[in-house]
């Protein structure tokens, strides 16, 4: 910290809005393609497992290593490969996201109790439409559930993602605020993202809640 | 299968779950379903009744043999359309909890693409047959019924479309003894209106017998043991295994099939109040017996008068008599009249009418004579 500088600056944050703006905006477009791209896979992974249960297991391995591998080492791994890029930084981020949504997705699915799909079955619903209108939707509270769980973590990640120069706000914790010793800059950065992060969950509790009535039902 | 009810045969159907040489969970089974009649599968616990009832619909492919309705080969259509046309009724009920009762009950309409209106009108209609009020029950979802009300909007489910065919698998057992008599009830009532084919599957003899125009029993290994209707089969079990599964009291359980009003009924010797003595003797005399039952101005029943206490020459008086027979509705089981004869003073039945009027009397010879009758007296 420079000497006789103050922890924190109202005047730097009210000077610097629009810079703001644009690190937020950053921050949520590479969270919104981590996790977009993320859901992506993964549900055609859990479709995968849905039919060829025996994928399962070697799925869950991989995505759990790559999980469990630091996060700075996995941006760096790729950076021979794709460079200081944007892609870099999605291939880790979707990377992680993906042990979180499969698990809820595949666990969702499997939930369906067995006496409703043999009735589903019974009834004459095709195996499209029994899983889009009667699987995913009784598996939907669990699978947002995951998607939540995705969307938080990502969003600090992303934070990290800013070692290999994506901006977001980790640029104003870390290049602004660490290195330049501007704690200001770090404690902004720091409550947006948390602020961020939780506007995100709530929005996502507020949709699910929207989208299952009936699993609220039997609380009422 | 456009008919209100199908005809259902199965033709030497077998099913090996496993490889060639395994046991088979159904053995060269030969069924013929007739239509409008409720046919139960009934047997011990795996005998392969679920099965036998699944390959109808094919949720179950057969190994070998046939299974036709209305004369079409099953494994020629294709399956999602057979299940259309079939009513479904599985032991769990199986409700789609994402969906409210009305949604629930829309289902296969949905799937067939009926206009909406017309879904509307034929849930109202639905919910209505199966006793509940759809005002209050259309928008409620699954978590929110009782067992009971989820049993009926299972049954309501599986009549959407108006099958021709339902196949009903242990449709009753989740709910409590009372409940499971009352929807029983319920159901055989539904079906004195809608007359379908129905397969019922059960372990349960008593509902077998209640519920089946016929009964195919099963043994282990899916081996048909005897087809018949519920009085034959209580009369002459075709085989030890039938007889010990239906029970030691099947005499019991085949009067409770039949009813008071299947009796001859004999005409007793009457007297009434107010009668001369003298007269009632005399008939008593023509008629060779001992005993006179005193009614009434309105013709009821009021109590037998012995011959032996009717000396004098005054009029009968209500006094005279001894109450203690037990009276009987024509519509009274012959089970239940058999009961309440044993446990009176007077082991003779007064059959009334609505109106309490005598229609005759039921003995208890006359009871077991029917049980030493063959089959087919009853009912
Ligand atoms: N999917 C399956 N794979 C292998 N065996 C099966 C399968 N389904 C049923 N079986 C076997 O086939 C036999 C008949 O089963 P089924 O379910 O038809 O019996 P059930 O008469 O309906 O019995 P319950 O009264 O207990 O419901 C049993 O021995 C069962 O273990
Ligand atoms: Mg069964």
């Amino acid at each position: 910290m420079t000497e006789g500088e103050p922890l924190f600056r109202l005047d730097w944050v009210l000077q610097h809005l629009d810079m703001l703006w644009q690190r937020i905006g950053e921050h949520i477009l590479v969270t919104v393609i981590a996790v977009a791209a993320g859901f992506v896979i993964s549900f055609g992974l859990a479709l995968a497992v849905r039919r060829y249960p025996f994928i399962y297991g070697p799925i869950l391995a991989i995505s759990g290593i790559l999980y469990a591998i630091p996060s700075i080492a996995l941006f760096v791994l790729f950076i021979p490969i794709t460079g200081l890029s944007l892609l870099t930084a999605e291939i880790a981020l979707v990377s992680y996201t993906l042990v979180i949504l499969v698990r809820n997705m595949v666990t969702g699915l499997r939930g369906v109790p067995p006496e409703v799909i043999e009735a589903a079955r019974g009834m004459g619903y095709t195996d499209r439409q029994r899983l889009w209108r009667v699987e995913l939707p009784i598996a939907m509270p669990i699978i947002v559930a995951g998607l939540r769980i995705a969307t938080v973590t990502t969003i600090g990640l992303v934070t990290i993602a800013t070692l290999i120069g994506m901006g977001g706000l980790g640029y104003l914790i870390v290049n602004i605020g660490v290195q330049r010793r501007f704690p200001t800059a770090t404690i902004t950065g720091v409550v947006i993202v948390v602020l961020l992060s939780t506007a995100v969950d709530l929005g996502l509790q507020l949709l699910q809640r929207r989208l299952t009535p009936w699993a609220r039902a039997h609380e009422a | 299968m456009t008919s209100s009810a199908a005809v259902v045969t199965l033709d030497h159907v077998s099913k090996r779950y496993g490889p060639a040489g395994t046991p088979p969970a159904v053995s060269d089974l030969s069924l013929t379903i007739p239509a409008g009649e409720i046919v139960v599968l009934v047997g011990p616990s795996g005998c392969g009744k679920t099965t036998t009832m699944k390959m109808i619909n094919r949720l179950i492919e057969p190994t070998t043999g046939r299974i036709t309705i209305d004369g079409e080969d099953v494994m020629r259509l294709p399956a999602v359309e057979l299940r259309r046309r079939i009513g479904y009724v599985i032991q769990q009920v199986g409700l789609f909890p994402h969906l409210t009762v009305a949604e629930n009950v829309a289902v296969v309409p949905r799937l067939l693409r009926w206009p909406e209106t017309r879904v509307r009108d034929r849930v109202e209609e639905l919910l209505d047959l199966v006793r509940l009020d759809p005002a209050t029950y259309r928008d409620r979802y699954p978590s929110a019924l009782s067992g009971g009300e989820r049993q009926r909007v299972g049954v309501a489910r599986a009549l959407a479309a108006d099958p021709p065919l339902m196949l009903m698998d242990e449709p009753f057992g989740a709910v409590d003894p009372i409940l499971r008599d009352r929807l029983q009830n319920e159901f055989l009532r539904l079906q004195a209106q809608v007359r379908k084919t129905i397969v019922f599957v059960t372990h349960d003899v008593d509902e077998a017998i209640k519920m089946a125009d016929r009964i195919a029993i099963l043994q282990r290994g899916g081996i048909l043991a005897q087809y018949d209707t519920p009085d034959a089969i209580l009369a002459e079990p075709a085989s030890e295994f039938v007889s010990r599964f239906v029970g030691a009291d099947r005499g019991l359980k085949r009067l409770s099939l039949g009813r008071v009003r299947d009796l001859a009924l004999t005409s007793p010797t009457t007297a009434r109040v107010g009668e001369a003595r003298a007269d009632v003797r005399r008939r008593l005399d023509e008629a060779g017996a001992e005993y006179a039952l005193l009614l009434d101005e309105s013709d009821k029943p009021i109590g037998w008068i012995e011959r032996r206490d009717l000396s004098g020459d005054d009029g009968v008086t209500p006094d005279d008599a001894t109450p203690g027979s037990p009276t009987l509705q024509p519509e009274s089981t012959l089970r239940d009249a058999l009961s309440a004869m044993l446990g009176s003073s007077v082991q003779l039945g007064v059959v009334v009418d609505e109106a309490e009027r005598v229609l005759g009397v039921v003995s208890v010879d006359a009871i077991s004579e029917v049980l030493r009758a063959p089959a087919a007296t009853v009912r």
